[in-house]
């Protein structure tokens, strides 16, 4: 029998364990949260999530096993076939946890994807949040932000953090979408029928719209919070009206009072397995096959490594990763392949109708941070790319450490490279990194093993 | 069934919240924004809010660098704020 190693319990690792139980296999789970379901699936204090029977079915499977609270942090890798498993088990940063490793037939990777957010002056001041931990809190925690928010970025994604913001007794005083009507328009509209499949989401959109409209949020295009201004915490935004390019129309400014904002420009796939697997990266994604296939043997990647296209395309991807890496028949899944073919094709629309105009560059001020971890300002990051000698991308890491911090990048990753691109300097293959979490030495000197199968 | 209250402490002085919620959730809902000094000895508090960005972390029962985001809050847990400033560590 296949043992298949499932890494993230959100929509897409839970779609593929199940999936994988259903095609025979032997199934373990891993996921560093407490709780299966990912950023989509969040438990309120207190109450049970309606996914949970479903869950409960797929983890209580005779054949599953279900590991909570443990982190992958390095995936070995062997000839021909997929890696070894080393994983933590037991409470988040603890110094006492048990080592896990496991060695599977076939690995599904569905680590899914964190809030990917510009720079800008004041974006360290507490009160700043990023879209998702706001969303974040208000579900998972019933904790509202702020009591005066603004919402700011671009993507469908706020409409529902609003809302969920505004259960928790916030007042939102606007959400921003910095893109343009016509460019929202024309990423959408190149092909209706795609997106007829659809509309399920765009009535759900359309509800959040009109929610909103009942509490008298204004929704405005072509705009942005451009600043956060505040004596140790956010007291005040400043505002503008952008160009298509994102670039501040001169005297639009103006300013907002708020003890929050929330900011959210997509999402960045969280790719340190993928990478530490050895699979071939298309762009921000992993690179799959149409079974879902990365480039490495045994390993299949699902969800949003794979894309970014919402909670729905997650499973799809999830359902066929998880059937075909057990081995099951793809004929036999032939809806969920058409399925997850749309998700795909969504994702592109999601991604034209909400680009990141080049013009956020000109937001930024010379002690503007941009790398949060290592405090490094836009004037150092400048400094180092106009000097021949550290323009490198390596060179511009070492000299300034900007994404040498805890988050290893992971937060001003995409906005150094598009600096230094802008520098006229290339940019670094981003994600290289031996240990995919951040571990304390003792527990990699530990001996002490859970299991081994 | 509603959430039971526990009882913790952030650098000595007592806070109360509801058991499930970590402790970012706990210093957020007591009116607490920001916990921790950066490199630059700027005040930081919960950015990404699941555990990416490092913003948010903690000393939890002399234990330091644990991601508030993350860890969910235990009857009577020590919480201290932390420093980066340079030369700290
Ligand atoms: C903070 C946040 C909140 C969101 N909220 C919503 C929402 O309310 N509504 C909505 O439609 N969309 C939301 N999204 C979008 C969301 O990403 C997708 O819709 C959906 O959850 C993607 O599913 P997934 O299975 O690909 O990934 P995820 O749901 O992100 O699941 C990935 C799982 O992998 C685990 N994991 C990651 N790395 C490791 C590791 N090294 N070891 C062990 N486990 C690991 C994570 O703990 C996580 O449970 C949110 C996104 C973010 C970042
Ligand atoms: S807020 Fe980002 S790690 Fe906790």
């Amino acid at each position: 029998m296949k043992h298949v190693v499932v890494i993230g319990a959100g929509p897409a690792g839970m779609a593929a364990a199940a999936a994988a139980l259903r095609a025979g296999a032997v199934v373990t789970v891993l996921d560093s949260a407490e709780e299966p379901g990912g950023q989509y699936h969040r438990r309120p204090l207190g109450a049970r999530y309606r996914a949970a029977k479903a869950f409960d079915r797929v983890l209580g499977h005779p054949r599953c096993t279900w590991r909570a609270d443990t982190s992958v942090w390095a995936l070995e890798r062997r000839d021909g076939r997929a890696p070894l498993v080393h994983a933590l088990r037991g409470v988040a940063d603890g110094a006492d946890r048990e080592a896990v490793c496991l060695d599977p037939d076939a690995l599904v990777l569905a680590t899914g994807a964190h809030d990917r957010v510009l720079p800008f002056p004041g974006w360290t001041l507490p009160g700043v949040f990023t879209a998702g931990a706001a969303q974040a809190l208000a579900k998972g925690e019933r904790v509202a932000v702020g009591q005066h928010v603004v919402v700011s970025g671009t993507g469908p994604f706020l409409l529902p953090v609003a809302a969920s913001l505004l259960q928790v007794g916030a007042r939102v005083e606007a959400v921003l979408e910095a893109n343009q009507p016509r460019t929202i328009l024309r990423g959408w509209a190149q092909d209706l029928s795609e997106l007829v499949p659809h509309t399920g989401k765009a009535a759900r959109l359309a509800r959040y719209a009109a929610g909103q409209l009942r509490h008298r949020v204004p929704y405005r295009m072509g705009q942005a919070v451009v600043e956060a201004r505040g004596d140790g915490r956010v007291e005040e935004v400043v505002v503008a009206r952008l160009r298509a390019d994102w670039s501040i129309v001169p005297g639009t400014e103006r300013t907002l009072t708020a003890d929050a904002v929330c900011v959210g420009h997509g999402f960045s796939a969280q790719l340190e397995l993928p990478v530490a697997a050895g699979c071939e990266l298309a762009g921000d994604t992993v690179r799959v096959d149409g079974d879902q296939r990365t480039t490495q043997p045994g390993v299949f990647a699902a969800g949003e490594i794979t894309g970014i296209a919402g909670q729905p395309s997650a499973v799809d991807s999830g359902t066929v990763a998880g059937w075909l890496a057990a081995g099951g028949a793809p004929a036999e899944i032939a809806g969920a392949l058409r399925r997850r073919d749309r998700g795909r094709a969504f994702g592109r629309r999601l991604a034209e109708a909400h680009p990141i105009g080049d013009g956020w560059a000109g937001w930024l001020r010379p002690d503007t941070v941009i790398c949060r971890c290592e405090a490094v300002d836009h004037a150092c990051l400048t400094r180092a790319l106009a000097d021949p000698v550290t323009a490198g991308a390596r060179s511009v890491k070492l000299s300034t450490r900007a994404g040498l911090g805890p988050c290893q990048g992971r937060i001003c990753g995409p906005a150094v490279a598009a600096l230094t691109t802008a520098a006229g300097a290339e940019a670094a293959g981003a994600h290289h990194r031996p240990i995919a979490q951040p571990i304390r030495l003792g527990e990699l000197a530990n001996q002490r093993t859970e299991e081994n199968r | 069934m509603s959430p039971r209250p526990i009882r913790l402490t952030i650098d000595g002085e007592p806070v109360s919240g509801m058991d499930g919620q970590t402790i970012a959730g706990v210093l957020l809902a007591s009116g607490r924004k920001a916990w921790r000094t950066d490199p630059a000895g700027q005040p930081r508090g919960v950015f990404c809010g699941i555990g990416v960005c490092f913003d948010c972390v903690v000393t939890v029962n002399a234990l330091r660098d644990v991601r508030a985001c993350r860890r969910r809050a235990r009857e009577g847990d020590d919480v201290r704020t932390q420093s980066r400033v340079d030369g700290e560590r």
